[in-house]
């Protein structure tokens, strides 16, 4: 098409960069609303404590959407990043615990658990042909039954060394916030700088196309889905730290908020699309609406139908918009 | 005013996009019972005018008059409602249903609620008699090829009373016998009454079809011709500037040979091909569709498996099956499908550029970022790519330009062989000219190319030797001066004719 694209708009100044970052970007947008309608509704939303609780409060889920947003890139699903986080964090505190292994040594224990558990999810995909969402359905299965099996189905306690990532750090800064945002900043640079990053989107846009311009499709996906356990893994650590034991039962349910992180934070379902700033603050605004409806004191059940309605609107409007 | 056998008539159209000023006056008319041919390179305007007139765009402004009375069409349905059928290059069909159903889908006879499948299946017979293909109406789409599955679109039309046809570009994928059956059913329909929309790059097919042609350059409707125009003519006012030469072929010494295949197989699909293409070397692949020329070039490209047989690329072999030994030793695949296989079409021009050079451009993981788009910047300047920019999409570029993008990435790669499969399909003349003038630079450096084209006129003009395929076998080799249409052919159909099997309706289907 004989494309002569105006130049970029006249309006200049910092409302004009403003408006565009907005209307670029549906779900910053509506993190924005929900925050500045949760400060009148509750006068103690917008306390330093409070906003550092959602901090905390986003900072598991998060971490697992980060991991998720490299596999949703290129066109795949992670069912299984609650089950391995579990995972991850009890095979820490069973071999540091009950074992008396060298705490650091458990710790890479834990991230080679997540980071086994991806690679093989990535195997049977590459591999056995699986779709992702079988295999990775099957993962969710294994990781939470051998986290049964490992822990005999009661809490593990964690070393106290660790549960310190619980803490905050000054009295202040929650750790788990810190490790959020160190992984979010690892999650951008992987996909904007890094040969791994950029095969995602390839492979999630066309994969033919990415197999016939010579990247290693299969071996790829492996390195990806190891990723997202990987991340699994540190989702796992950090809340398993925060509640100073590794609970066999933890992060249930966890990859479902991943997923819709990942989702309203402005990726596709069908790939090629996704940035590590969207799934942070899809992220986010699921947990200001949890902590705005705690703090509002809307029961827990209520909570549920309000976030799934959320999560329908926040992709509707960024579909509306996007055909627009 | 209004003349009793005028469909339709469209005056002073314009439709801009954002940035684009898509049409802009354009007219055109159409009588009962004529082909009317839409001329014009691709972004001339002409899939913004159908779609005009299929309900998918409206105009901005101009009149759209429907049998005398003025219409504004809104959407699908009044397209439908006023007897104006479309149909696509992408055909609109549910595979996993069955030609009756895509027929009548949406509109299934139904008894008591339930769908009437033996007054379905007999209506469809019917139509498909008319269009006078023989396919069963019980078949599953999935199950035919593509030009039965234009039949069944255009079944499908004449279910819905059509009385104004709109073909975009119908022969693009049919073969020459395919392609001589279409017309037999278009003349049919023309003198049924049906006023039909042609649109179509093969300036032959003008003259052997069209009624009026109308010229469209750069979203304006230029001029209306008779068919019988000539082609030089319709050229000239589709480019608006004369084409000095279709073919611009110039031809060198061949140098070395670079790549070797010997004795390739895989059985059922192509046996014993044995080709040489030498540096500064154009060979053609010439072959009906269906004879198995992509899936040697794709075996050879190490994109699937073969059984038996060598590929050599400067004498040192290749490992089977494995697309990242071919790419180290310098081949390129551009392949027939260049939505489906050779772009990223979410992803921009740069992004597409630097596909196939991304892991040599990576250090410690890390990828070049400056030096892939100063990459990229050089090769779209050196392809004359026209986009608004590097971060454009590479999916909103005229089909032409997309085609340079996927070469660029292989040039951008050191491609020493590069295979072209069917480049010039769905591109416009200029964009085409163009493309065989890259080709010609190719070789002038030393470059090998290996083209695949059901063109006749295409492969005859650009190859320095053409090796026909027939029924998965090389049937003979050609030199310059001795390939001619009737040369090529007679070796095309020539196993059919020794073998003596039903091979007249060899049907491949393509995964879309």
């Amino acid at each position: 098409m004989a494309t002569d694209t105006l130049k970029s708009s006249t309006d200049t100044g910092r409302a004009a960069v403003l408006r565009r970052m907005l209307s670029d970007n549906g779900a910053l947008t509506a993190l924005i609303v929900l925050a500045v309608a949760m400060s009148f509704l509750s006068g103690d939303f917008l306390a330093t404590q409070n906003l550092l609780n959602v901090g905390v409060q986003a900072a598991v889920t998060a971490i697992l959407a980060f991991g998720v947003t490299f596999v949703i890139v290129s066109a795949g699903i992670d069912l299984s990043v609650g089950s391995v986080a579990a995972l991850s964090a009890t095979v820490l505190a069973y071999t540091a615990t009950t074992q008396g292994l060298p705490v650091w040594i458990s710790v890479l224990l834990a991230l080679a658990t997540g980071v086994a558990c991806g690679l093989v999810s990535g195997a049977l995909i590459s591999f056995g042909k699986l779709p992702p969402f079988i295999a990775t359905l099957a993962m969710l299965s294994v990781g939470r039954g051998l986290s049964l099996v490992i822990s005999q189905g009661s809490p593990i306690a964690f070393p106290d060394s660790v549960s310190r990532l619980g803490t905050t750090i000054g009295g202040w800064l929650p750790v788990p916030v810190l490790v959020m945002i160190v992984m979010g900043l690892i999650t951008a640079v992987v996909l904007n700088r890094t040969y791994i990053g950029r095969t995602m989107y390839a492979i999630g846009g066309n994969e033919e196309a990415a197999r016939l311009s010579g990247i290693r499709v299969k071996r790829q996906k492996l390195v990806i889905y190891a990723l997202a356990g990987g991340f699994a893994a540190v989702a796992g650590i950090v809340l398993a730290s925060r509640l100073a034991s590794a609970q066999p039962q933890a992060a249930s349910g966890y990859e479902l908020d991943a997923i819709a992180a990942v989702v309203i934070g402005g990726a596709s379902l069908s790939g090629g699309v996704g940035k590590a700033s969207g799934t942070l603050i899809g992220a986010l605004i699921l947990a200001v609406l949890r902590n705005g409806l705690n703090l509002l004191s809307v029961s827990a059940f209520w909570q549920q139908v309000v976030i799934g309605v959320v999560i329908a609107l926040a992709v509707l409007v960024d579909t509306l918009r996007r055909r627009a | 005013m209004s003349n009793p056998d005028e469909l339709l008539r469209i005056e002073g159209i314009r439709k801009t996009f954002p940035g684009v000023v898509a049409l802009d006056s354009v007219d055109f008319d159409l009588r009962r019972g004529e082909v009317h041919v839409l001329l014009g390179e691709n972004g001339a305007g002409k899939s913004t005018l159908i779609k005009m007139l299929s309900g998918a765009y409206r105009p901005d402004s101009g009149r759209i008059t429907v049998g005398g009375k003025e219409v504004r069409i809104q959407g699908a349905q009044d397209s439908e409602r006023l007897g104006i059928a479309t149909i696509y290059q992408e055909f609109n069909l549910v595979p996993d249903l069955t030609v009756a159903e895509n027929i009548f889908l949406g509109r299934q006879p139904r008894r008591f609620g339930f769908i009437d499948r033996k007054r379905m299946n007999s209506g469809a017979a019917e139509l498909l008699a008319r269009v006078g293909v023989d396919v069963d109406p019980r078949t599953k789409v999935r199950e035919l090829g593509i030009a039965r599955l234009q039949m069944v679109e255009i079944a499908k039309a004449l279910s819905l009373d059509a009385r104004v046809l709109i073909m975009d570009e119908p022969t693009a994928v049919l073969t020459t016998e395919e392609v001589d059956k279409l017309f037999r059913i278009v003349r049919k329909l023309r003198e049924d009454g049906v006023g039909i929309v042609f649109i179509t790059h093969h300036l032959e097919e003008i003259a052997a079809l069209g009624d009026r042609v109308t010229v469209l350059r750069d979203g304006r409707s230029i001029d209306q011709v008779p068919a019988s125009t000539p082609e030089d003519e319709l050229v000239r006012l589709m480019v608006g500037r004369s084409i000095e030469q279709q073919y611009p072929r110039e031809r060198g010494d061949a140098g070395a040979p670079l790549l070797k295949v010997r004795g390739l197989t895989r059985a059922g699909t192509f046996h014993d091909v044995d080709l040489e293409v030498r540096a500064g070397e154009v060979v053609g692949l010439a072959g009906l569709v269906g004879a198995g020329r992509t899936e040697v070039v794709r075996a050879v490209f190490g994109a699937d498996p073969y059984d038996s047989g060598t590929v050599e690329v400067q004498g040192k072999p290749l490992r089977r099956h494995d697309v990242n030994a071919a790419m180290d030793a310098g081949i390129g695949l551009v392949p027939e499908d260049r939505k489906g296989q050779g772009l990223v079409l979410d992803a921009t021009v740069q992004e597409n550029l630097g596909l196939v050079t991304l892991g040599r451009a990576s250090r410690a993981g890390f990828v070049d970022r400056a030096g892939q788009r100063r990459a990229a910047a050089t090769i779209s300047e050196q392809l004359k790519v026209r986009m608004a920019g590097l971060h454009q999409r590479v999916g909103t570029l005229s089909g032409g330009n997309q085609q340079k993008v996927v070469i660029g990435k292989w040039l951008l790669a050191d491609t020493k062989v590069l295979i072209l499969d069917e480049p010039t399909r769905g591109i416009d003349v200029g964009a085409k000219v163009e493309i065989y003038q890259l080709i010609n630079e190719l070789t002038a450096s030393g470059h090998a190319v290996l083209m695949i084209s059901s063109d006749l006129p295409e492969v005859l003009g650009m190859s320095d030797r053409v090796l026909v395929m027939s029924q998965g076998r090389i049937a003979g080799e050609l030199a310059a001066q001795d390939a001619t249409q009737d040369a090529v052919m007679a070796l095309a159909v020539s196993a059919a004719a020794t073998t003596n099997t039903a091979v007249k309706d060899v049907e491949v289907s393509r995964g879309h």
